[in-house]
This record gives structure tokens, C-alpha cells and sequence, in this order.
């Protein structure tokens, strides 16, 4: 399956914009993205090992946490999105 | 540097002015290329801040997810974001710092005054993580 990386994150990823990685869950996923770039790790991860509340994980359409969270399964053919949030104001 | 098209440009000074007294918010694509950072379209968002829309802004991140990957298939990345400051001027907010996350991306802020756009200034997310990000003044080139 095809994880796509946020412009901000691709210097952890030798500049690539998407990683191909082979898992069951989203959890797998993502854990073998951050094998693959270990400096991906605490850009995702809180030192605790969760993911940082204002890291959004998609799979195809749909955020991860309103399904089965990182035990979601997923297929060759998805695709993961990572997308930090966008927020502000004065 | 940030250079962005005139009408990208034109059109997130307008969508400011459209959504006033609310803050606007939306992305910019391009392409990073000898040049720098060049911004080549913009797209408008909802903001979903509907509690607080004059002073907030958030985007729905699955509106993000559809732009990243439709951005993907124009060779276009995101390389930046931008919103409205209403009745306040265009410089970055403690807020704007504590929500910026996307690293070596450009905050276009526009003050819009009684309706009307004034100033737009650029301000790039730079650090190498939470601890240390800021957000420094960046030049803006208009191009024809």
C-alpha cells in the first residue's frame, strides 16, 4: 500500500512524496514507514508513542480514529494520507 | 522568498474580503524550483471554526487529504496556507504559531479592514520541531 507524505515531512523521507510499504493494519503501516525513515519517528510519535494530536492519518477518505484507530485493517490498493493540522487566528 | 502567481495572489485578498467579518483560510500549491517556493494556485477552504469564525480558523483535514492528493496529480505540492486577520493586522498570532506545523511551509496573512483587504504578509514555519518552530518575515514576489 501507498503512504503519501505532507511536503513538510519529506526531508525524513529522502525527499520522496510517497512510500510503498506491506501491511495488514495501519499500525503495521505506519510502524514500517518509520522503520524504513527512523527520523520520521518523533515528528509522528509523542515520546510516549502516541500519535500527536495534531497528526491526521487518512485511509483513502476516511480519518483513521473514526474507524479502527491504528488496528484498522487495510488492502494493497489503499492508500494513507498523513496531514498535519491547519489552524489559527488572531 | 515566496513567489505567487497575481492571481493567486488577488484571489486570497479577495476571498478575505468575501468572508468578512470571518476569517478566510485556504492552501497553496506549487512547485519548489531554482527560484524557491512557487505558488502557482490557491484553494479556498471552509472554515470550520464556526464557534469562533472572527478570530479562528481550522480546515477539515479531510478537505486537505483531497487537495494533497489532487495537488499530486498536477505536479502541484502544498507549500503553504493562508487566512484573514479581520479588523487586525497581518502579522502571525500567539495561536498561529501554537497550530503551524507544516515545516519550510509559507502563513500568508492578510489584514482585512471594514471589509477591505490592506496588507499581506508571508511568515515561514521554520525549526526542527515543536520545541524550537517560529515563524520568520518572508518576501513576497508577485509574478505577472
Amino acid at each position: 500500500m501507498k503512504i503519501l507524505i505532507p511536503t513538510p515531512l519529506r526531508q525524513y523521507s529522502d525527499k520522496q512524496p510517497a512510500v510503498e510499504v506491506k501491511a495488514a493494519t495501519v499500525g503495521e503501516a505506519l510502524s514500517g514507514l518509520v522503520m524504513r525513515h527512523p527520523d520520521l519517528r518523533r515528528h509522528l510519535y509523542t515520546e510516549e508513542g502516541k500519535l500527536r494530536a495534531f497528526v491526521n492519518v487518512y485511509l483513502n477518505d476516511e480519518d483513521v480514529r473514526y474507524l479502527q484507530k491504528e488496528a484498522t485493517q487495510v488492502r494493497d490498493s489503499d492508500t494513507i494520507s498523513i496531514v498535519p493540522s491547519i489552524a489559527g487566528g488572531r | 522568498m515566496l513567489k505567487i502567481s497575481k492571481s493567486a495572489y488577488d484571489f486570497i485578498r479577495r476571498h478575505g474580503e468575501e468572508t468578512y467579518p470571518h476569517e478566510c483560510c485556504g492552501v497553496l500549491l506549487g512547485q519548489i524550483n531554482g527560484e524557491g517556493r512557487v505558488i502557482t494556485s490557491s484553494v479556498p477552504c471552509g472554515n470550520t471554526r464556526t464557534d469562533s469564525p472572527r478570530n479562528r480558523y481550522h480546515i477539515d483535514p479531510k478537505e486537505l487529504v483531497r487537495i494533497q492528493r489532487e495537488g499530486r496529480d498536477r505536479n502541484e505540492d502544498i507549500l503553504g496556507f493562508y487566512h484573514s486577520h479581520p479588523d487586525h493586522p497581518a502579522r502571525w498570532s500567539r495561536t498561529d504559531l501554537a497550530e503551524a506545523h507544516w515545516f519550510g511551509c509559507s502563513y500568508v496573512i492578510t489584514s482585512v479592514e471594514k471589509g477591505k483587504a490592506v496588507l499581506t504578509n508571508s511568515f515561514l514555519l521554520d525549526g526542527t520541531g515543536e520545541g524550537d518552530k517560529h515563524l520568520d518575515d518572508e518576501r513576497i514576489e508577485i509574478a505577472p
